[in-house]
């Protein structure tokens, strides 16, 4: 279906395999990176490995430190101490133009003196190399990110969305080792944006170049990852598959950071050091015993559910809670349903039905039990002092 | 912004009050015109009958050529110097924090507060002293410091404006920093420094109270020939050469425009 001619920035060695013949799996490695500004510790000590080719999202609140990281693989700023590996090569003091990184930045900075065909080919000259061959990489990468004709227009000529297309193609044109994305959709109208993910992910998997992706957007990290680092305060709070982040959040912060959730007080019933039975009004739920360690059965604590997870009880099911039907939000595939519930941390509970659902969907000022359909979900010990965080 | 909203009256007054800002502006250059065509030798207006003749005696005036020629040389070196020094100030500013920094923004504006006679008096004393009073180095010396200020903020100003991540993307694309300089972060700049330059040229062309004190009668610049002039006679020739002046430093602006747009070399435009 799609034909990507791939050859003017294919890679020499097919990815993941070195000219030794030996896989190596980690492309970029961070080792206790630490960076400060001035009293501000930005990246506390740091560990990640990025397996080559995949494209690893780091993912987290504005502030959080994952552009600074960013920043310190591409050699923008330098660590106060701490490794950083790309190839299996030290870069650490390395400078940023010989290491041999892609990036593409928010407002993609194409030099705006040069036209198409320079920004792009402006890595090669950088690398002197002979014009005919610039030429004819320039015209493979442009075909690539499937943008042609345009190779004598400057930047300022041509839209948001071909601006990317040149932006991507002038970053991988050098073959970088790691291609590195900041927040590079965010500029883009909502429609553009889903068509450009859907492309930038069909290239970098054709290519399989090692992708290093930041982001705040949660649900973009959920579609485009394969990996994804979910960082707050400059440490990493939880390292997984996107499905994996979802389903199984490591703490509190990772639990309300991705996705929607609803926080509900339940009561533990059994807890057998592997799973623990959680007991919510007349429903229980099985949840992950880990992060219950330090509650004793019988302790109440804080049951985090997806809004998918609910629906509204049918005749004879066990009902969670009960709630007053508030607003509904038509979203075409789904049925945003929001209900107000006292025992609920945020005084009020999202139910997300399908469409198909939607038919009987009950009107606002409807008195309704919540039922959870899920299997799956995680439960945390209730924060003490400070209140509880707010679900949704 | 918002046009036809506004009540026809208003508009009217904001009409008529825009053309008064516009008269009183150049109401001055117009009286100085249409003096420098009097047929007759006296400063009048509005003159009775019309020639040229002032105009080919200006011209013809051997203090004015001089002073032309003075002048020419002075800003030439004047204002191209204080290009390369104020805008490799205003690259030291912008980009690296060092001790004493904040002391010397304030001492390469400070020109702007010291009264032009206390420069020109301070060159002519410091000439004196070292021994080469009244040569065109001192004279170029004291329109550097005079003019250093606005170069600076011309130059410092578009690095201001310009993205640091293009330079970032250079660099990560290969260019080591002094191709980061000559790819991306001075052809970038070009605006700026010509927008510098021309306002550097200007200013020290016209500059009369500093260049006063430290010009000779060998070396005197244009205006300071004027001033000469003017204490020994008064006729129209003052405003022939007045009406050239104004003449020749529109063409400048017109030509610098042609090339760069107006909006771009008075860097009232966003580079971008």
């Amino acid at each position: 279906m799609l034909s990507i001619p791939a050859e003017g920035v294919a890679y020499s060695s097919a990815a993941g395999v070195t000219s030794r013949g030996v896989a190596e799996p980690t492309a970029v490695a961070l080792d206790r990176v630490t960076k400060r500004f001035g009293e501000l510790t930005a990246i506390d000590q740091i560990s990640l490995a990025v397996r080559r080719g995949e494209l690893m999202t780091l993912l987290g609140p504005s502030g959080c430190g994952k552009t600074t990281l960013l920043n310190l693989v591409a050699g923008f700023l330098l660590p106060e101490s701490g490794e950083i590996v790309i190839d299996g090569r030290q870069v650490t003091d390395i400078p940023t133009y010989r290491r041999e990184t892609g990036i593409m930045f928010q407002s993609y900075a194409l030099f705006p003196h040069m036209n198409v065909a320079e920004n792009v080919g402006y890595g090669l000259r950088m690398r002197r190399l002979p014009k005919p061959e610039i030429a004819r990489r320039v015209t493979d990468a442009l075909a690539l990110v499937k943008l042609e004709g345009v190779n004598d227009r400057k930047p300022r000529q041509l839209s948001g969305g071909q601006q990317q297309r040149v932006a991507l193609a002038r970053a991988l044109i050098i073959r970088p080792k790691v291609l590195l994305l900041d927040e590079p959709f965010s500029a883009l109208d909502r429609n553009l944006r889903a068509a450009m993910q859907v492309e930038l992910k069909d290239i970098q998997r054709k290519l399989g170049v090692t992708t290093i992706f930041v982001t705040h957007d949660q649900g973009e990290a959920l579609s485009l990852s394969d990996r994804i680092a979910v960082i707050a305060e400059g440490r990493i709070r939880q390292l997984g598959a996107p499905g994996e982040i979802y389903r199984r959040p490591a703490d509190r912060f990772v639990a309300s950071f991705i996705g929607d959730v609803n926080v509900l007080s339940a009561r533990i019933e059994r807890n057998d050091g592997a799973t623990a039975t959680v007991a919510v009004g007349g429903a229980r739920v099985l949840v992950p015993a880990g992060p219950l360690k330090a509650v004793e059965p019988g302790g109440t604590v804080d049951l985090f559910l997806r809004p998918e997870d609910l629906r509204v009880a049918r005749e004879g099911e066990a009902i969670a809670v009960h709630g007053l039907v508030r607003t509904q939000v038509y979203q075409g595939a789904h049925i945003d349903l929001y209900v107000e519930v006292p025992q609920a941390a945020s005084g009020r509970v999202l139910l997300r039905l399908t469409a198909h659902e939607g038919s009987s969907v009950p009107p606002p000022g409807t008195w309704i039990g919540i039922a959870i359909i899920s299997v799956e979900a995680v439960a945390f010990p209730q924060m003490t002092g400070g209140g509880r965080t707010p679900g949704t | 912004m918002r046009e036809g909203s506004a009540h026809p009256l208003l508009r009217l007054l904001g009409g008529t009050t825009v053309a008064a800002i516009l008269g009183f502006l150049i109401l001055p250059a117009f009286v100085v015109t249409l003096a420098a065509f009097n047929g007759k030798a006296i400063l009048s207006f509005p003159p009775e009958t019309w020639s040229w003749r002032w105009f080919i005696k200006a011209i013809a005036y051997q203090d004015f050529q001089a002073g032309l020629h003075n002048g020419l040389i002075v800003t030439g070196w004047a204002s191209s110097i204080a290009l390369v020094v104020g805008a490799a100030f205003a690259l030291a500013l912008d980009r690296y924090r060092f001790r004493l920094k904040r002391t010397l923004e304030l001492v390469l504006l400070s020109p702007l507060v010291i009264p032009h006679f206390t420069i020109g008096l301070g060159f002519l004393i410091l000439a004196a002293q070292l021994g080469f009073a009244r040569g065109y180095a001192v004279i170029v010396a004291c329109h550097i410091v005079l003019v250093l200020p606005f170069v600076l903020r011309s130059v410092y100003i578009s690095l201001r404006n310009l993205d640091p991540s293009l330079e970032l993307a250079a660099a990560s694309l290969g260019a080591p920093p002094h191709r980061v300089l000559t790819s991306i972060t001075l052809p970038l700049l070009v605006p700026g420094l010509v927008s510098g330059w021309l306002f550097a040229a200007i200013l020290s062309f016209n500059e009369f109270t500093a260049s006063l004190f430290v010009t000779a009668q060998r070396t005197q610049t244009l205006p300071v020939a004027m001033y000469n002039y003017v204490r020994e006679f008064a006729d129209p020739s003052m405003a022939a050469i007045s009406v050239i002046y104004i003449a020749g430093t529109a063409m400048l602006l017109i030509f610098a425009n042609a090339f760069l747009g107006l909006g771009k070399v008075l860097n009232v435009e966003h580079s971008r």
